[in-house]
């Protein structure tokens, strides 16, 4: 997990340090030489590459990320400090509604398989994998905001504005989700243990939501973990598009900035992010599933 | 009940069909043939995938406008009897566009399959041929690169090398492969051990054998269904990195390009610009899915998806 | 076509002339032909056979445990205490499953819930046909898993399935099924997965648990060994159809089908001659998509007559309990193979 983290880091770093250039030049032309001298000094870019890369990692343990180069006197944490917040918002609303829907949605579908309802839900499914989120996002946009003006077109503010960039955010993992908690739940509907349950006299939605549900949405925590980083990574268009001021802006624009410790900030904001996620579903795996606490006991 | 008394002698024998063969035998691939044909869903995307696939070989044939040729006067011009498609704001012929777009997306979404496919089957292969430590170590550096978010080190990428058809190649292919790998190598390990193979081993089969009949049957479904989802997977990818900036530079143009060229124009009501590459974007990705979901039924019926 | 039972008062269950049929993509296939035998309460009745033969598939057509959608009774009558089963609608019938008619499944491994707890698993039993409180069902829960054998059971209650041993699972199985005190437990194969010496155990305590509530059992299994330790009687089934029934003791010493009598020779013993080849029955089961014409077993019989391959056996009785369905039979058949030797040693190759 560290050594992930650790991996990222450096060979962000080192692509950093690939590209030809420096960030002062606007246009191939160069700013005055002293000043030049001076940022270079500020940023301590005058270094060895390998002195540079030390210097970073110990700013890195006192969790600074440094300042950033396009937009100064802004440092890295500011930045993230205040575009985290709201991207985390966006990220959970859409994430709650990708688990939400897609659990009940896939669970609708396998309890009615091969209907109506399981036909429609299925294609809705394969439509939402296929088809891009951005583009999802512009027809909300179009019609919703713009046509029917039932909500804000973009930027941030009230809970009105989360709808829409949440909703594009979230069809991607909703399909993915649906689709496997209905082939899981298909899979576990047929278990003898579900026919036990049947044969105890219980009724039909304990058997679904007590003993089939617990079981099948296994599969889906598994996936949780990169569910999140596409979420994450989604995340940057939608901010695009909505022009929301989140983290996925800053990204975007030091991208486009050339702003190396901005992008280099950013991704191993982001990276330490995912590495704390998959963390966090490990454990959630083991509180839903008993036999994996057990593993875990023996070491 | 009446029962003739002369039924009362012992049977003929030969009428024991006592283990009679009930259905013919297909072959594995021909069962796998029948049951896609059967798949609806899955044999319209692969019709769709074919239109895409002529779309972009004859594109130049089905127009006689130019992708290139800016005529500013006609800009941002409806779609009509000329301008099929319409125009976009540097006057270019939006349909014809869209045909040179297919041979790009297209080229980028297959491009990089194969080249995960390649990658992928020599590292997940020698993985899972060798096994123990060779495997361990093998597959230790996968899962590190795993945990990191693919999208994030093809920007990266994008950013120190520049945009451009070969960088994103490189790109896609650079991330890619390591999910067609994990795929081989598991398919290779768990056919090694398996019980078939060892039966055909004691009867004396070869390893030549043993790898034809047994080990590429099943090891190629679950390959040609990666690579299946592998296209429309870089096509999206290649789409989004249009979007943040990154894509194909100009006047080649990918549909991602198209449809972030044509993003900020919905609001001034110029909807073709957008519709079609957005359209054609889904359609393709539809179709590769609807085929590689169809393809994972048709190989392991077991699975009632 | 009813069978002969000890004391028709006593009879709690009464299946006539059963018929169930699957719906499958090829076609549909007649898994149960014309069953009928009853249960009369506190004895234990076996069902025998092969795979494939319909045995469980009668015991699930019971409670009408079978998929909705592809399964049907077609035809038949079940009687349980009075009440005609297969008129029940799906709600009644969940008032019945697990209160007054409960089963048991094969393994346990897979029969149970592995993420619920066993005492979750036991409880919602009680619960859902008793008006109790929680505490209540915790306490009976446990009086239940002392009752079949297992230890500190309080501690047990919070732990899950794959903490136990595969006795101890199978143990847990019939404390589930046997918590409301059902007046039928059916056991599909309770013992085959099972090491010899935990078959031993569990047997003593379906026998115990028979003695101590009057429960009556119906044990479906292939192991005639079982059947000899712990049925009154045995339904020998082939091919959807019951084509011998006796007591035990009749059967064992005087079987009257080919089949069953093929079954009993078939089975090693520690009397026969080692030097000598086990002696299977040759051939397999028909396809019951499109079952044949006459007897089912007239393939595989070296006793067949032509009768065999046009008719149905009628059912004929052999003594007061003790029935089969058999064309040799009938008096006519007397001269057409010797007469069937009353020794179970005689092998069916005859």
């Amino acid at each position: 997990m560290i050594v992930t983290l650790w991996l990222i880091i450096t060979v962000t770093f080192l692509l950093m340090h690939a590209v030809p250039g420096s960030p002062f030049e606007k246009d191939g032309k160069n700013a005055n030489p002293t000043a030049v001298q001076n940022l270079m000094e500020f940023y301590h870019l005058d270094q060895p590459v390998a002195k540079q890369y030390l210097i970073y990692l110990k700013s890195l343990l006192s969790l600074d990320l440094g300042p950033s180069i396009g937009h100064f006197p802004d440092t890295v944490n500011s930045m993230i400090s205040r575009g985290f917040p709201v991207s985390f918002q966006l990220g959970i609303v859409s994430l709650l509604i990708s688990i939400v829907a897609g659990i009940a949605l896939g669970t609708v579908a396998a309890l009615r398989q091969n209907r109506m309802i399981d036909y429609m839900a299925m294609i809705f499914a394969v439509i939402g994998i296929a088809v891009p989120n951005f583009i999802v996002a512009t027809l909300l946009i179009k019609y919703v905001a713009v046509e029917w003006k039932l909500l804000p077109v973009a930027t941030w503010g009230s809970w009105k504005h989360v709808i829409l960039p949440a909703l594009a955010l979230s069809t991607g993992p909703l399909a993915i989700i649906a689709r496997l908690t209905r082939a899981s739940m298909l899979e576990v509907l047929t278990a003898d243990y579900i026919e036990t349950a049947r044969a105890k006299g219980l009724s039909p939605t304990t058997i679904v939501i007590k003993h089939a549900l617990r079981n099948a949405v296994l599969p889906v925590v598994t996936l949780l973990g990169a569910l999140v980083s596409n979420v994450l990574t989604g995340s940057f268009v939608i901010e695009k598009i909505f022009a929301i001021p989140g983290m996925g802006k800053y990204f975007v624009d030091g991208i486009n900035n050339r702003d190396y410790s901005l992008i280099m900030g950013t991704t191993v904001f982001y990276s330490a992010l995912l590495v704390i996620m998959m963390f966090l579903v490990d454990i959630a795996y083991g509180l839903i599933d008993p036999r994996i606490k057990l593993h875990r006991k023996e070491g | 009940m009446n029962v003739p008394d002369t039924l009362f002698v012992p049977m003929s024998k030969n009428k024991g069909t006592a283990e009679a063969i009930v259905r013919i035998r297909l072959s594995f691939w021909q069962e796998a043939w029948l049951r896609l044909r059967a798949n609806k869903l899955a044999m319209a995307g692969l019709i769709v995938i074919i239109l895409m696939a002529l779309l972009a070989i004859c594109g130049p044939l089905l127009t006689d406008q130019s992708y290139s040729k800016q005529v500013l006067l006609d800009a941002n011009h409806k779609p009509s009897a000329l301008h099929w498609f319409g125009t976009d704001d540097l006057g270019r012929d939006v349909y014809a566009r869209i045909l040179y777009g297919a041979r790009i997306s297209l080229f980028i979404g297959l491009m990089a399959a194969l080249i995960d496919l390649v990658i992928g089957i020599i590292y997940g292969g020698v993985a899972g041929y060798f096994g123990g430590r060779i495997d361990n170590i093998m597959m230790r550096f996968v899962d590190l690169l795993y945990g990191i978010p693919y999208l994030l080190i093809v920007i990266l990428l994008m950013v120190v090398m520049g945009p451009g058809l070969l960088t994103i190649i490189v790109a896609l292919s650079a991330t890619g492969w390591i999910g067609m790998a994990r795929i081989v190598r598991g398919q290779v390990l768990s056919l090694k051990s398996s019980e078939y193979v060892l039966a055909a081993r004691t009867l004396g089969g070869g390893a030549g054998y043993i790898i034809r009949k047994h080990l590429l049957p099943n090891a190629i479904g679950v390959i040609i269904v990666q690579v299946t989802f592998s296209v429309p997977s870089a096509i999206f990818a290649e789409a989004f990195l249009s979007f943040l900036g990154l894509g194909i530079q100009p006047p080649l143009a990918s549909w991602g390009v198209m449809a972030n060229d044509g993003l900020s124009t919905i609001l001034s009501g110029q909807w073709w610009r957008l519709f079609y590459p957005a359209f054609f974007i889904s359609i393709t990705m539809l179709a590769f899915n609807l085929v590689g979901d169809g393809l994972q039924d048709a190989f392991n019926p077991k699975r009632r998806r | 076509m009813k069978t002969t039972t000890t004391n028709a008062s006593d009879v709690i269950l009464e299946v006539n002339n059963l018929h169930v049929t699957f719906t499958t993509h090829g076609g549909e296939v007649k898994a149960v032909r014309g069953v009928s035998f009853t249960l009369a309460k506190g004895e234990t009745l076996a069902i025998v056979g092969e795979s494939g033969c319909g045995k469980s598939v009668t015991a699930r057509s019971m409670t009408r445990l079978l998929p909705e959608h592809t399964s049907k009774i077609s035809q038949g009558s079940i009687r349980f205490k009075g009440k005609e089963l297969t008129k029940l609608s799906e709600k009644q019938l969940r008032e019945l499953r697990g209160s007054e008619i409960s089963m048991i499944f094969q393994d346990a491994m897979t029969a149970l819930n592995p993420t619920i707890s066993i005492g979750e698993q036991i409880m919602e039993g009680i619960i859902r046909h008793q008006r109790i409180s929680r505490a209540e069902a915790r306490k009976q829960a446990i009086d239940m898993l002392g009752l079949v054998g297992i230890t500190s059971p309080e501690m047990r209650l919070k732990q899950y399935l794959h903490e136990f041993s595969g006795g101890m699972r199978q143990r847990m199985m019939i404390a589930i099924a046997a918590v409301c005190k059902p007046s039928v437990l059916i056991a599909d194969e309770p013992t085959t997965a099972l090491d010899v010496t935990i078959q031993a155990q569990i047997l003593e305590l379906f026998n115990m648990l028979q003695k101590k509530t009057g429960v009556s059992i119906i044990l479906i299994t292939h192991d005639l060994g079982v059947v000899a330790n712990a049925a009154d009687r045995v339904n020998v089934m082939y091919a959807g159809k019951v084509v011998e029934s006796a007591t035990v003791d009749e059967l064992f010493r005087n079987p009257q089908h080919p089949y069953t009598k093929g079954l009993l020779a078939s089975m090693p013993r520690l009397d026969t001659d080692k030097s000598l080849p086990l002696t299977p029955i040759a051939g397999t089961p028909p396809d019951l998509f499109a079952p044949p014409q006459g007897c089912a077993f007239a393939a595989r019989c070296s006793h067949a007559m032509e009768v065999c391959g046009a008719f149905q056996p009628e059912q004929t009785a052999v003594s007061s309990s003790h029935s089969v369905a058999c064309w040799l039979q009938d008096p006519r058949a007397k001269l057409v193979f010797q007469p069937p030797s009353k020794s179970s040693i005689m092998t069916a190759q005859g």
